[in-house]
């Protein structure tokens, strides 16, 4: 435990010294996360004035909606800022700067987190976080102490399930450096998929996303939690109280893929 | 021994566009079958021509490269499986990659990597000190490191690997790029080391004055096989057959003449000079077939120098 906590010293150390670096050059830092505040409060925005016109979306009140959306928000937000950076892996690859991280006593995937994180991204977590609040405020949610640590543990779970993903994409630059943004259009693409109830999408689709790929366990099914609504696609209650669950798999599968990844790292010729 | 690799092997498949759409893929062995040892306390000279395979090696050493085929140790551990705590045992200086914080005094990145090795403060300030005092790094501690220079930015290289007290140093090309002052610094900084004896060292360079001063043992590697392995005195002996005479005459040389275990590499001066190498044969037995054949005025044998033995060496493996 003392260990852990040592270590955890360690990578905090790193961080520091990584925004140190960036508050060299901290105007167009605190311009750009005041930017991405503007641009983020548009859409939290018109996510409202969705609701308060449409009311109503796939079977659920204006505000349930609104819960789905900025839990998905809430994740989705905090992964970017953790994890969000991972494509950067890319030009770490194609440069041979990997080689770097792997000469030191660190495990390679925290040290990429620390040193591409974006400090600009706080901006938009705290947004997140905020209207995800917000949203438990204005839901209708017939509170338990089970439902506040739900409540409390989905973010984090759904966070985690994003930057598993994010990870994911990433990875495959071990093999393929051009990968572009072939893995951003899968997370960008879940983070819209997830800010809707399932119940909008239709056929094979529906079900791939949602349980094949598990996205309905980052803000749906957790959603309906809260909600204490039984789904009206089918899944037991008892299912969607472990969506936290899907989060630990998801992170399992992505490190191991990490692992696979890192022994194909070629490195460059010098 | 601390470092063994048997039959060590790293293929690379790369493709290359051939017409417009059509990418052809072949394999390049960058490491071909190098067996190697290394004892504790040695100094090695990893030697050999631009894409010899020396950097391929030094990574799979390190745990950054996973071999194609082979065994490898490093301070009894394999470095992929165990690569961190391979890396509190080693230190590396890739000459084209920093391990340092761009952005920060070079004095920050030293007490960062003091944390990540988890080196105790006494241990580090004692390495610290040691270090300051051989490479002169008090004028530039406070400098970021990106407005460095390659020869100081080199010496702080040097000085991160070194800091957590490694068992092996890895060293690939250090002196690259460097002017000479530093050079000439870097050289006797790893004198230095070396006579102290506590870490193992392995060098890879294209500088021969490197070899000269630092390397006692060589191996020498060439399309990722090695071709050498000994001293540098073993690499002259090797080659001393490859000694040339230069022979004044007092006659034009004739045309189209030979001599057994000799090549003639040159004729000049009005065919009035001729320079043969030795193959293989004595050199006195040349002179007294050479001093039969033709009339001599004057006869000098040049022993070669390492420069003409290496580049030899390559030419011939290749
Ligand atoms: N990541 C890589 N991808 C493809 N080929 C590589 C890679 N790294 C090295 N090579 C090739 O392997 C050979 C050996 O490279 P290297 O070990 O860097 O040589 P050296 O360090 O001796 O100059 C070269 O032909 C080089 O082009
Ligand atoms: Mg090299």
């Amino acid at each position: 435990m003392a260990d852990i906590r040592d270590t955890a010293r360690v990578y905090g150390r790193v961080l520091r010294a990584q925004v140190r670096s960036q508050w060299q050059y901290r105007t167009s830092m605190v311009l750009e996360i005041l930017g991405s505040m503007v641009v983020n409060g548009l859409d939290i925005a018109t996510v409202f004035v969705l609701f308060s016109v449409t009311g109503a979306l796939g079977g659920f009140t204006g505000t349930e909606v609104l819960l789905m959306a900025a839990l998905s928000a809430a994740s989705f937000t905090v992964a970017d800022l953790v994890a969000g950076s991972a494509d950067k892996l890319r030009e770490y690859v194609r440069s041979g700067l990997f080689d770097s991280l792997l000469l030191r006593p660190l495990s390679a995937l925290l040290q990429l987190a620390v040193i591409t994180f974006a400090l600009r991204r706080i901006g938009r977590a705290v947004q997140g976080v905020v209207l995800y609040i917000v949203a438990l405020c204005v839901a209708d949610i017939p509170w338990t102490v089970e439902r506040a640590l739900f409540a409390a543990i989905v973010p984090i779970s759904g966070a985690v399930f994003f930057a598993s993903l994010f990870i994911g994409g990433a990875t495959v630059a071990f093999w393929w450096v051009e990968s572009g943004e072939v893995a951003n259009a899968f997370t960008y693409g879940g983070r819209d998929f997830t800010s809707y109830p399932s119940t909008m999408y239709g056929g094979w689709f529906r079900d791939l996303f949602t349980l094949g790929i598990g996205f309905g366990f980052v803000a749906y099914f957790p959603s309906l939690v809260l909600l204490g609504k039984p789904d009206p696609l089918g899944l037991p209650t008892a299912v969607a109280w472990g969506s936290p669950l899907v989060a630990v798999v998801a992170a399992c599968v992505a490190t191991a893929f990490w692992r696979f990844g890192v022994r194909h790292y070629r490195s460059t010729g010098s | 021994m601390i470092i063994s690799a048997r039959g060590l092997r790293k293929e690379f498949t790369v493709s290359r566009k051939v017409g417009r759409f059509r990418r052809e893929r072949h394999v390049v062995s960058a490491v071909d079958g190098v067996d190697l040892t290394v004892e504790r306390g040695e100094l090695l000279g990893y030697i050999g021509p631009n894409g010899a395979g020396k950097s391929t090696t030094l990574k799979m050493l390190t745990g950054v490269l996973t071999p194609s085929a082979g065994e490898v140790s490093v301070c009894g551990l394999e470095p992929v499986a165990k690569r961190t705590t391979l890396a509190r045992r080693i230190g590396v200086v890739f000459g084209q990659r920093s391990q340092l914080w761009w952005d920060l005094p070079l004095e920050e990145s030293f007490s960062l990597l003091r944390h990540i090795y988890r080196v105790p403060e006494g241990d580090h300030a004692a390495r610290l000190k040691q270090c300051t005092d051989l490479l002169g790094l008090d004028e530039f501690q406070r400098t970021p490191v990106r407005q460095l220079s390659l020869g100081q930015r080199m010496r702080g290289e040097l000085t991160a690997a070194l800091l957590h007290g490694p068992e092996v140093l890895f060293l690939d090309e250090p002196t690259i790029g460097l002017d000479v002052l530093s050079k000439q610094a870097v050289r006797t900084f790893l004198a230095d080391v070396d006579k102290r004896g506590d870490n193992t060292v392995v060098l890879t360079t294209h500088d021969l004055a490197d070899i000269e001063k630092l390397c006692r043992r060589l191996v020498v590697i060439d399309h990722g096989r090695v071709v050498h392995d000994g001293t540098l005195d073993e690499l002259h002996a090797r080659y001393r057959s490859r000694r040339t005479i230069v022979a004044d005459l007092d006659n034009p040389w004739p045309e189209g003449l030979t001599l057994p275990g000799a090549v003639v590499t040159a004729v000049e001066a009005d065919a009035r000079r001729v320079t043969l190498t030795l193959d293989g044969m004595a050199a006195g037995e040349v002179v007294a077939a050479l001093a039969q054949a033709v009339s001599l005025r004057d006869l000098s044998v040049q022993e070669p120098d390492i420069e003409d033995v290496v580049a030899r060496l390559y030419r011939d493996e290749s």
